[in-house]
């Protein structure tokens, strides 16, 4: 099991802004921060992306991906952030509380003072964007294509289509390039580039493959695997122009048609979206609507670059450091009063030792078992006695009270919580 | 003889459209940048195009299959597929380091191919 079950920022996803946000804790002083990764390893989509780009804005560097993660995770581990990888967390209370399951740990629960949402953004798929067609092998979003290619070493196929001109799809159309494959088209339904200029001349001019301005996918041919895609050109208010179709046979469709921010814990948590971006309302420091719950990165909104994503971050994890410390000084401020011998309840049930120092405060309970003889009602820490009185009797129907002083307060202080006990005299 | 050229500059992501006139085989006027990597690029990409290549490269008893490698600096663009054959002909051996040398000199270009993360060992 986990050494410890509460910990001061809780940082769900090691993407980008999740590694940035623990990066930021640490340094804004939170003692304990746990990263939450349900993949085997640190470091995000940004292990998938080979490609360089990476750390212009913070590094003044052209870097791949696995470069610019390499960094935020040697820096975690240096500054002694904990993480549990192969662990998903199946649910977020608005207390902060986890719901979180592993493999090798099963299930267990987790306390956040406060918690980091970083869990980025998924792909829009097939079904998103009702293309009409068989239901063949061979349609993939482009980062899961990016995904075989990069880190499992499998081709997706030979002869490929690309709809959507963001930029996954056109690195991917470089990338598959790259290892053989043949790229036929980029279709693009809007008169403009979805993704970056760059990638446009680096991804695709370079190689002659042509980009298809107002053009989508028609229909999709193929039995078990795809055969080929008919195109079709679309009018500005995406009608399909009819006699424009043109048939291309491939094997393999991919789709880089956008992405949306992955916010299944954070509707649980009672974090509010903002239907505009399909991520949370946060302020300034990236604090939710729920206090104690920050989000950063594309679980907020897509972002185009991964530097962005760590500034986010970087204010989510300032923030949350700030939150939970202010939560653990509040913590040691407040002890618990506990019921102990004969006795069933005690109100207040928490006190703040801080409001002995000029106030009385009035602990009041009822016992279990009738007395009809003098009684001694006492406070104690657990070892020493803080305050006590004596009763003609005590019995259930009838509350009792036990008053602390402010001369109490030296002993209370030094307490981390008070018992109040009735013993026959 | 004067002639115009149009390129998108690929130094940021901003991705400036470059109007370039050449006299005589050199440039002498450049329109569109917002910096000065605008003119560099054009200089560039005219007498020597370049780019940064990023593949793989299999590995034997790694975490991965693959580890992602790239060219440290931009190549000679009509290098590329001869870099990517060579990185198709190598295995390496895990444990790796982010920055380990895969090829160096690569096709005596002065530039090295590099590891882009650590690959460890399983």
């Amino acid at each position: 099991m986990l050494k410890k079950d509460t910990y001061d920022v809780v940082i769900i996803g090691s993407g980008p802004g999740g590694l940035a946000a623990a990066v930021a804790a640490k340094k804004a002083g939170a003692e304990d921060v746990l990263v939450i990764e349900r993949d085997t390893e640190l470091g995000g989509i940004l292990l998938q992306c080979i490609h360089n780009g990476f750390g212009a804005e913070i590094f003044k560097e052209d870097l791949p991906g696995p470069s610019y993660a390499q960094r935020y995770i040697d820096e975690s581990i240096e500054l002694g952030v904990e993480t549990l990888l192969d662990t998903i967390v199946l649910e977020v209370t608005p207390g902060r509380k986890l719901y979180v399951s592993s493999r090798q740990h099963g299930f267990f629960e987790i306390n956040a003072r406060a918690l980091v949402l970083a869990m980025g953004c998924r792909e829009r798929t097939r079904a998103m964007i009702q293309i009409p067609g068989m239901r063949p092998a061979g349609v993939y979003t482009a980062g899961t294509a990016q995904r075989f290619v990069n880190i499992e070493g499998k081709m997706p196929g030979e002869k490929v289509v690309i709809l959507g001109s963001g930029d996954i799809g056109m690195i991917m159309a470089r990338r598959l390039t790259f290892e053989g494959a043949k790229v036929e088209r980029v279709l693009e339904i809007l008169p403009f580039l979805s993704g970056l200029n760059r990638n446009y001349v680096q991804c695709l001019q370079d190689f002659d493959i042509p980009l298809l301005f107002k053009h989508t996918v028609k229909f999709i041919h193929g039995k078990n695997r795809v055969e080929a895609v008919e195109t079709v050109a679309v009018d500005d208010k995406w009608n399909h122009i009819p006699g424009s179709e043109e048939y291309i046979p491939c094997d393999t469709l991919l789709l880089s048609v956008g992405l949306i921010p992955e916010n299944e814990l954070s509707r649980q948590a009672g974090v509010e979206l903002d239907p505009l971006t399909g991520g949370p309302y946060v302020d300034e420091s990236r604090q939710t609507n729920v206090p104690g719950i920050f989000a950063a990165g594309n679980v907020v909104h897509v972002y185009d670059l991964a530097d962005w994503v760590t500034l986010a971050g970087y204010e989510a994890g300032k923030g949350a450091a700030k939150f939970a410390m202010a939560l653990r000084a509040s913590e040691e401020v407040h002890i618990p009063v506990l019921a102990g011998n004969n006795v069933h309840h005690v109100v207040p049930q928490t006190i703040n030792k801080r409001s002995l120092e000029d106030e009385e405060i009035e602990l009041q309970f009822r016992v279990r078992m009738p007395v009809e003889d003098r009684v001694m009602i006492e406070v104690h820490d657990g070892k020493n006695q803080i305050a006590r009185r004596l009763a003609r009797y005590a019995r259930p129907g009838e509350m009792n009270t036990i008053t602390l002083k402010p001369k109490n307060f030296a002993d209370v202080e030094k307490a981390s919580s008070i018992t109040v006990d009735v013993h026959p005299r | 003889m004067v002639e115009k050229r149009r390129l998108i500059c690929i130094s940021c992501p901003v991705g400036c459209e470059l109007d370039v006139t050449l006299d005589e085989g050199k440039i002498v006027d450049v329109e569109g940048n917002s910096c000065k990597l605008g003119l560099d690029y054009a200089e560039q990409e005219i007498f020597d195009p370049r780019r940064m290549v990023a593949s793989t490269v299999r590995v034997k008893n790694g975490f991965h299959p693959l580890v992602p490698v790239y060219t440290e600096k931009p190549i000679p663009k009509p290098k590329i597929f001869e870099v990517l054959a060579q990185l198709r002909d190598i295995e390496l051996e895990a444990p790796i380091a982010v920055n380990d040398v895969v090829i160096e000199n690569v096709l005596d270009t002065g530039i090295n191919v590099i590891a882009s993360r650590d690959m460890p060992k399983v």
